[in-house]
């Protein structure tokens, strides 16, 4: 189970939304410990497209060090599937960067986005279910 | 002169859980040849085969990425930190 508080939700999606017709992408934090998001942080897809992202490394680094400054880590990436469902592509799986991380995907195929998160451990998927809280 | 190298949660465990390690140096090359060498777990993890800095990753000194600068060879200097940052990407494709 991965908890993200409903505002971190919504704000995910907005982000997705205003980076089409590009895929958009960006970082979260929490405890290590905890399953749960505690601070998002939007990046700008570098490869400006459709059917990749790049996170910005200068941002990558200004969210590690806020995350941890306020006792966080970095624990996941999330991007948008702008026309395919929620699933990593074999791209997200061979260039998923750490093994302790969740990868959250927003599909926007459908008129209501829908938010789907996974561990990815040695090139293997595992889905795991997300709770949105309020 | 001492750098303080941030490391990554993916290559913590290479090097005893350490978020942070104080290594000497003049350049990122002398830097990281060290840190490899107090954690040869790392080896392969930041430096190529060819000798270069693995694709995967991204190294700053404070803000710059040292790409942009003389890559292995950009200098670094006492109280500088040096981040090792995985490169994050994908996509649908």
């Amino acid at each position: 189970m991965f908890k993200i508080p409903q505002s971190i939700a919504d704000e995910m999606v907005a982000h997705c939304l205003q980076g089409l017709p590009d895929e958009a992408c960006g970082l979260f934090a929490g405890t290590s410990e905890a399953n749960e998001v505690a601070v998002l942080y939007p990046t700008q897809n570098l490869a400006h497209s459709a059917m990749i992202y790049t996170v910005d490394p200068l941002a990558h680094l200004k969210a590690d060090r806020d995350a941890e400054k306020n006792g966080f880590v970095i624990t996941g990436v999330f991007h948008s599937h702008t026309h395919t469902e929620a699933y990593p592509s074999p791209t997200d799986v061979a260039q998923a960067p750490d093994p302790s991380w969740h990868y959250v995907i927003v599909s926007l195929r459908d008129r209501s986005p829908s938010i789907r998160s996974y561990r990815i451990v040695d090139q293997v998927i595992t889905e795991e279910s997300v709770e949105i809280t309020t | 002169m001492s750098v303080a190298v941030r490391l990554p949660t993916v290559l913590r465990p290479h090097a005893s859980g350490q978020a942070v390690v104080e290594i000497s140096g003049a350049t990122i090359g002398e830097v990281l040849t060290t840190l490899i060498g107090d954690f040869p777990g790392l080896n392969g993890q930041v430096i190529g085969e060819d000798g270069t800095l693995n694709k995967f990753v991204n190294i700053y000194v404070n803000d710059d990425d040292v790409r942009y600068l003389q890559q292995l060879e950009t200098p670094v200097k006492d109280g500088d930190e040096i981040s090792i940052l995985p490169a994050v990407a994908g996509g649908a494709a």
